[in-house]
């Protein structure tokens, strides 16, 4: 055993006394294969870091959100469509949720309105995200100013900042009183931007789903597995950036190695 | 020091550095937790369906909640938003055949 590890000892000397002949070239050669495997190793890190973390926070994403499509397209939904799906059996409750896209042109950016289930404050006022608040320069007790579908220009006061910690979830959102929303959009008290469902059995999400596809022909239900699917997909290694660095940083990996061992450079 | 004596040594100490990135990630891991449960409760609360990534158009801020039909319509001429559309593939239950 001595022995064996003596010779292994000797014929490493070797190597590196070998390899220590021309410094430069492989110290260098290090540095790159170093390179590829921390950008590979980083890229890889990220993305399944950013798959964990969203699996967890989705993990309270609505059961089931039904949508109404008009000619292919999203359309406001009829309030009365919940009370047809809350007689659906299995059904524990539905609640039409109100939520929307507003693009401010003196900043440039998409903020998302969302009407909570429960608003803390009062009308007049809104509730923004770390990002909206970056933007926009904003703090709590600043005004953000509006415009209505109607042209109207209107101010809410910032009660509310919302915690930076869960920029990767709310980076981008309003909070604001269904009043508030309405009167922005001008959405009629009848009609929500969708419904969200809950079910008593997590294992009936398919079967409820379909149910409402028959009795409601013009919705489309999106169940909370597709939901988290459609984000693994997103960070899977089949898709996008992480192929491509893959693709890149292998191919670099294969030539430089091919090379070293080939010694056509030498 | 002979030169594998080095050499082995630096792999060790370079190993004990990649055990130690573990025990990083653990504690890590354990310190996030509630931030990670808050952040849950959040999404809970507020009914939300995706992740806030990428806000140029809503068939990207909302890929779940996505019309069918509604790349590149934007505006007559309207590009791809990069490096978004190379990330974002369509999601599976808006695939053809469903």
């Amino acid at each position: 055993m001595t022995t064996w590890i003596h010779k292994q000892r000797h014929i490493l000397e070797l190597t590196l006394s070998s390899l220590l002949r021309r410094k430069g070239k492989h110290f260098a050669l290090v540095l790159v294969y170093t390179l590829i495997v921390f950008l590979l190793a980083s890229v890889m890190f990220f993305t399944h870091a950013l798959e964990r973390e969203a699996a967890l926070a989705l993990a309270g994403a609505p059961e089931i959100v039904v949508q109404r499509l008009v000619a292919g397209r999203h359309d406001l939904v009829p309030v009365t469509y919940a009370e047809e799906i809350a007689e659906i059996r299995g059904v524990s409750s539905v609640r039409p949720a109100l939520w929307g896209y507003y693009y401010d042109p003196v900043f440039g950016a998409n903020y998302t309105l969302i009407v909570p289930a429960e608003f803390r404050h009062q009308p007049g006022q809104i509730a923004i995200g770390p990002g909206v608040a970056a933007a926009t320069g904003s703090e709590v007790g600043y005004i953000l100013p509006f415009w209505t579908s109607s042209g109207k220009l209107v101010s809410f006061d910032i009660k509310e900042l919302l915690p930076s910690e869960s920029e990767l979830v709310s980076s981008d959102l309003i909070l604001m009183s269904e009043d508030d929303f309405r009167m922005l959009f001008a959405i009629p008290d009848h009609l929500a931007t969708n419904l969200t469902v809950s079910v008593r059995n997590p294992n009936e999400l398919p079967v409820i789903a379909a149910k409402i596809t028959r009795l409601l022909p013009d919705t489309r239900p999106i169940i909370k597995d597709e939901i988290l699917r459609t984000y693994d997909s997103i960070f899977s290694w089949r898709s996008g950036i992480v192929m491509v660095v893959l693709m890149a940083c292998v191919l670099a990996f294969i030539i430089f190695a091919w090379d070293k061992a080939s010694g056509l450079s030498a | 020091m002979t030169k594998s004596n080095l050499f082995l040594s630096g792999m060790a100490i370079l190993l004990i550095v990649f055990c130690l990135m573990f025990v990083h990630a653990a504690v890590v891991q354990r310190k996030a937790d509630p931030v990670l449960k808050k952040k849950a409760e959040m999404v809970e609360d507020l009914e939300i369906t995706d992740l806030c990534l990428f806000t140029e158009a809503r068939y990207t801020r909302h890929p779940v909640m996505a019309d069918v039909n509604t790349p590149f319509q934007d505006f007559p001429f309207s590009i791809e938003h990069y490096p978004t559309g190379s990330l974002v593939a369509p999601p599976e239950h808006l695939r053809p055949g469903r």
